[in-house]
């Protein structure tokens, strides 16, 4: 196997009032989706902040074979800048990075326009639905075609066909992208995590350890009719029970 | 049309609670040095016109002077604080003990320290004393009040210490220092007439000296047309730190 993209060897993490997290053992491989699943609690959103080297761990071993800026977060609420508009907002990262301005905006232009905003450059996100917000949020996190890319609960907020949207949208924009990006997705939606995802992990609540790791079948980019194949149907049950069984685990565990 | 709906019930108050004050003064024969009608607050008001507004802006320029005061060091301190936690434990008991600590006691040092001479330079450092610890609290609250998720990004994309200051923090510092800049307007006015209360010497020609002017001679009318523009000369520095704001915070 080639050399991951980044990895979680035996990390803990020590949380105040709280059981400490782990050990996690979590690998990803390049150009991989992966989701992360599990009840609330269960550290999944430490496991991408880990993975993003937001957060150092109290004991193991963080890897990234990633660039300086080529890490994408996509956090829960959109997270913008109330006071710039969309095009000021996406263009940030490059900027930051010291990108002349007139690139950082062509580019992130581009990226809008990648996920349907392209009329909407001078919008405030206070003037943008929580969908387009969303959209802004992740055209942000592709406009430094990045290796590795984080979403924490991105959809969790939106109504349902705003979602399926979002997702059909992130499942075509990774699959356009080149080289594609390893995605790293945490959800507690289980159809969610098995239709975008080649491969599953169930965390174990209150340790975040990873208990089961599935992979799903058939290849990505799958098309939107595979939700209603009986695979799909398949890999949904054993990942909700593997779920169940991993939060029942935590019943009357020892602290 | 609207506007005027909405203004007819205060200004209704205001000229009923005028008639009242005027028909009390007439049917109780009440001598003018103890209250006297409105209409003779109003002649006041004319007749001490040009003296009264001088003095206005005499204290409006110090109560100014000393917003820009407080406002560079409350500012400045917030920023240097922000920074390092450690600081910010250091300084925080300092401003809440200024707070505390009523102007009206600590004038009197102030005076001797601006020496006789410049009564001037005590009022607008007494004002400037008072006016600092919105401006300081509102500016530090601010400078935090950053999103952590925000923050995470700018960690994330590696910024830099200006960069996070310049592109996050001032941003997001905005409308808490604007908040505390009406706050201080307000208290720069009290402190600057409590000041010259306590200087009383003449040395200064503001408003409150005005006033203590009119009181020594029983000239209540204009005490009371100068109490009008101190009023008025708050409501002014509040209107002009508002409408900054709404020109500075749209969005």
């Amino acid at each position: 196997m080639a050399e991951p993209i980044a990895a979680l060897r035996g990390v803990t993490v020590d949380l105040t009032g709280r059981t400490p997290l782990g050990p996690l053992d979590l690998t990803v491989a390049r150009c991989e989706i992966l989701a992360l699943v599990g009840a609330s609690g269960a550290g999944k959103s430490t496991a991408l902040r880990l993975l993003a080297g937001l957060q150092s761990p109290g004991a193991g071993l963080v890897s990234r074979a990633v660039g300086p800026g080529r890490t994408g977060f996509v956090f829960q609420s959109p997270t913008l800048l109330p006071w710039a508009d969309a095009l000021a907002n996406v263009a940030l990262p490059l900027e930051l990075a010291g990108r002349p301005r007139a690139e950082a905006r062509g580019r992130a232009a581009a990226a809008l326009g990648a996920v349907g905003l392209g009329d909407r450059l001078d919008a405030r996100p206070s003037e943008l639905s929580g969908g387009m917000a969303m959209r802004v949020a992740l055209a942000r996190a592709l406009v430094t075609a990045p290796d590795l890319l984080l979403l924490d609960e991105p959809f969790a907020a939106l109504d349902s066909v705003t979602r399926r949207g979002l997702i059909e949208d992130l499942h075509a924009l990774w699959a356009a992208a080149d080289p594609r990006p390893a995605v790293v997705f945490v959800t507690h939606d289980v159809e969610e995590a098995v239709y975008l995802a080649g491969r599953v992990v169930v965390l174990e609540a209150a340790t975040g350890r990873p208990v089961v790791d599935l992979p799903t079948p058939g290849v990505l980019p799958r098309p939107a009719r595979w939700r209603a194949d009986p695979a799909c149907r398949q890999a949904v049950e054993t990942v909700a029970e593997a779920l169940e069984a991993a939060m029942g685990l935590s019943v009357g565990a020892p602290a | 049309m609207r506007r005027l709906v909405d203004l007819a019930p205060p200004l209704f108050l205001a000229v009923l609670l005028l008639a009242v004050w005027e028909a009390a003064c007439r049917l109780l024969a009440l001598p003018s040095y103890f209250l006297p009608p409105p209409t003779a607050v109003a002649a006041a008001l004319v007749e001490a016109g040009p003296r009264l507004a001088a003095s206005a802006w005499v204290t409006f320029v110090m109560a100014v002077q000393a917003l820009v005061l407080a406002g560079l060091i409350g500012g400045a301190l917030a920023l240097a604080v922000s920074l390092n936690a450690a600081a910010e434990r250091a300084v925080r008991p300092l401003a809440v003990a200024l707070q505390v600590t009523p102007v009206v006691a600590v004038a009197p040092l102030v005076l001797i320290w601006a020496g006789l001479d410049h009564a001037d330079r005590a009022v607008v450092a007494l004002a400037a004393l008072v006016a600092f610890f919105p401006l300081f609290s509102g500016m530090l609250t601010g400078l935090k009040s950053a999103d952590p998720d925000l923050e995470r990004l700018f960690d994330l994309y590696g910024a830099g210490p200006l960069q996070r200051l310049w592109r996050l923090r001032l941003p997001s510092a905005l409308p808490f220092a604007l908040e505390g800049l009406r706050v201080a307007a307000g208290l720069a006015v009290i402190g600057a007439v409590v000041a010259e209360f306590v200087s009383g010497s003449g040395a200064t020609q503001g408003l409150a000296w005005r006033l203590l002017e009119a009181g020594n001679r029983l000239r209540t009318a204009e005490m009371l047309a100068g109490v009008l523009c101190l009023t008025l000369l708050g409501l002014i520095l509040n209107a002009a730190v508002a409408l900054t704001a709404r020109f500075l915070l749209r969005r």
